[in-house]
């Protein structure tokens, strides 16, 4: 073996390491999760189960079923919604301005770092107030309000590289500032929707502290909580767990899979997590 | 670009004025319920505002509970944050060597990012669960000791061991956090790394620099921008770390793993301390915004587009 093939070997025996590492809490859910609970309370957790078992999943399914479909009934809305908030907002702010557009884009850009505890408890109170507090609604609500920030500055981000050019001459060409919009911007941004539709749809399927204030009762709760106050029982059974936290995990980690470079630049274009 | 329009405003007023209501003034309100008597249920059904000016932040200051939040949240964020951004070059670099496979590799290393902090806290506080060792342990002690190491267990997240005012159970929650945030630094060095141009790597290997000279005094340099945004990125995640320490730990015994954030919500949700609950939110408020504004500013002034 020449010297290149050691060196060669070396970080792939380095990246293979860091793999089991990154997979590791997989197998764990995985070897978990299809364990009976008998199987599961003895020596056996790093095992994989011999007899396979559905008894986890059946039990997390039934309790966080309900959960799901919240999760879904809240994220859909609320993605698509903000989607389209942040296109308009980001065409305004790159390509139409006002005066003083700039100052308001930063202030509206700081409300996406801001400690959400601090707007919370009014949150909570003006939503009792507009009686939408512990409904789907409320939080649809409030992750478009709090999902201008970052859609708007991934949208602004895009347009940005369209062409002055081109939305000038459509302009010059007796488009309005809609027909602008809608002729030209539009069909431009498919790209920019994936990108924001997979953000805000990962985010807010992530989403708890919304989740747990906002909703109280727990058939109105989205499936983080739902997953959290699975091991608030007495008993915890680990197998049901660890298949709740794979069921929460499923939807974005689906889209992570199929759709990763759209996943990836919206990382890239702006994003916080948390 | 158009030209400025009145129009363009009227079309972004209910964005402005969501963001007003719901950023602003709502900020303003929990000011405002922090400087007051809030602290129970009826009081607040009562409604009779009662201005108590900064009697409630003295009080969270002198609670010994939310002194251990503060020193636990310096702790975990320069770990974490050093961590992430160490692991974020590590496997850039091993990506970027131009191995086969490493896309594979990198789809690894990324996939914890589109999991729920909730779901990592929920994996990792089953694998960091000590049980009842050395009689019946769980987790990476039983691992431990079904390879012989049994010397190695310890407790985990349910230490109350402490290094200083440095609680060392903690570490299980860095380790989780650095888990699930590594891929991501790792794609902001990526990108970095892939926007070197080759003329100065080549320049440098022509004068002689060793792979070593070659990343500290060529790369790394280079990509002090982007170790600046992740720093801020990661900085302002873990100064509101909420989710993955409730979901794994809580706030541990003897609050060796609380954080500002977990005591806010029990203040405020568990307990009806409105005032003192809100009184934390704005401690949190202004250790964010002092990391974040300036470099808002910084970044807005270098260029046009706002890249974060």
């Amino acid at each position: 073996m020449n010297q290149f093939d050691y060196r060669r070997l070396w970080l792939y025996a380095l990246l293979m390491a860091f793999a089991i590492f990154y997979l590791m809490p997989v197998y764990v859910l995985l070897a978990t999760g299809l364990k009976s609970l008998k199987d599961v309370s003895v020596s056996t957790m790093w095992f994989f189960p011999i007899h396979l078992s559905l008894e986890g999943f059946e039990g997390a399914i039934k309790k966080l079923g309900p959960n799901l479909k919240n999760s879904f009934m809240l994220v859909i809305p609320a993605t698509l919604i903000s989607a389209f908030l942040g296109s308009i907002n980001g065409y305004i702010f790159s390509k139409v301005r006002f005066k003083g557009d700039n100052i308001i884009f930063a202030l509206i850009l700081f409300g996406m770092f801001i400690p959400y505890q601090s707007i919370l408890f009014p949150l909570i109170r003006f939503l009792q107030w507009i009686g939408l507090y512990n409904t789907i609604g409320g939080l649809v609500l409030t992750h478009v309000v709090y999902g201008i920030p970052i859609t708007t500055l991934i949208f602004r981000n895009y347009y940005m590289e369209v062409p002055d050019e081109l939305v000038e001459a459509a302009h010059i060409d007796g488009a309005g500032l809609f027909g602008v919009y809608w002729k030209v911007l539009m069909p431009l941004s498919i790209p920019a929707f994936v990108v924001v539709v997979i953000w805000q749809f990962t985010n807010i399927w992530n989403e708890f502290l919304f989740a747990v204030t906002v909703t109280s009762s727990p058939v109105k709760q989205p499936i983080t909580v739902a997953l959290v106050n699975l091991a608030g029982s007495q008993v915890v059974q680990w197998n049901m767990q660890m298949a709740g936290a794979l069921l929460t995990a499923l939807p974005p980690l689906l889209i992570y899979i199929f759709l990763g470079k759209y996943f990836i630049r919206g990382l890239l274009a702006g994003s916080v997590k948390g | 670009m158009i030209g400025k329009h009145k129009v363009g405003l009227v079309v972004v007023l209910p964005s402005i004025v969501a963001i007003a209501i719901f950023v602003y003034g709502f900020i303003s309100w929990t000011v405002r319920v922090s400087l007051s008597n809030y602290n129970s249920f009826s009081s607040l059904l009562r409604g009779v505002y009662r201005f108590v000016g900064l009697r409630n932040y003295y009080r969270i200051f002198s609670d010994w509970r939310f002194q251990t939040d503060l020193w636990n949240t310096l702790f975990f964020t320069l770990f974490f944050i050093l961590g992430t951004i160490a692991m974020g070059i590590i496997l850039a670099l091993l990506i970027d060597s131009k191995l086969k496979g490493t896309r594979v590799f990198q789809n690894i290393f990324l996939f914890p990012m589109a999991l729920a902090f909730v779901v990592t806290g929920t994996t990792w506080g089953w694998i960091f669960n000590p049980g009842d060792f050395p009689k019946d342990p769980m987790g990476i002690n039983l691992l431990f000791k079904q390879v012989g190491l049994s010397h190695l267990q310890w407790g985990w997240y349910t230490t109350t061991g402490h290094i200083g005012p440095f609680n060392i159970a903690l570490i299980p929650i860095i380790i989780a956090a650095v888990w699930q945030l590594s891929g991501y630094t790792m794609a902001m060095y990526l990108a970095g790394l892939r926007g070197i141009p080759n003329s100065i790597i080549e320049a440098a290997k022509v004068d002689g620099a060793t792979p070593w000279q070659l990343f500290w005094k060529v790369k790394f340099p280079l990509l002090k921008p982007i170790t600046l945004s992740a720093m801020i990125i990661l900085g302002h995640i873990s100064l509101k770390i909420f989710d993955l320490v409730y979901a794994m730990t809580g706030s541990g015994p003897d609050n060796v793993t609380d954080v500002p954030a977990v005591y806010m919500f029990e203040l405020t949700f568990r307990a009806n301390r409105y005032a003192l609950g809100s009184s934390i939110s704005i401690v949190m408020l202004i250790m964010v915004a002092v990391v974040v504004i300036p470099y808002l500013f910084y970044s807005m002034r270098q260029q046009k587009e706002v890249k974060l």
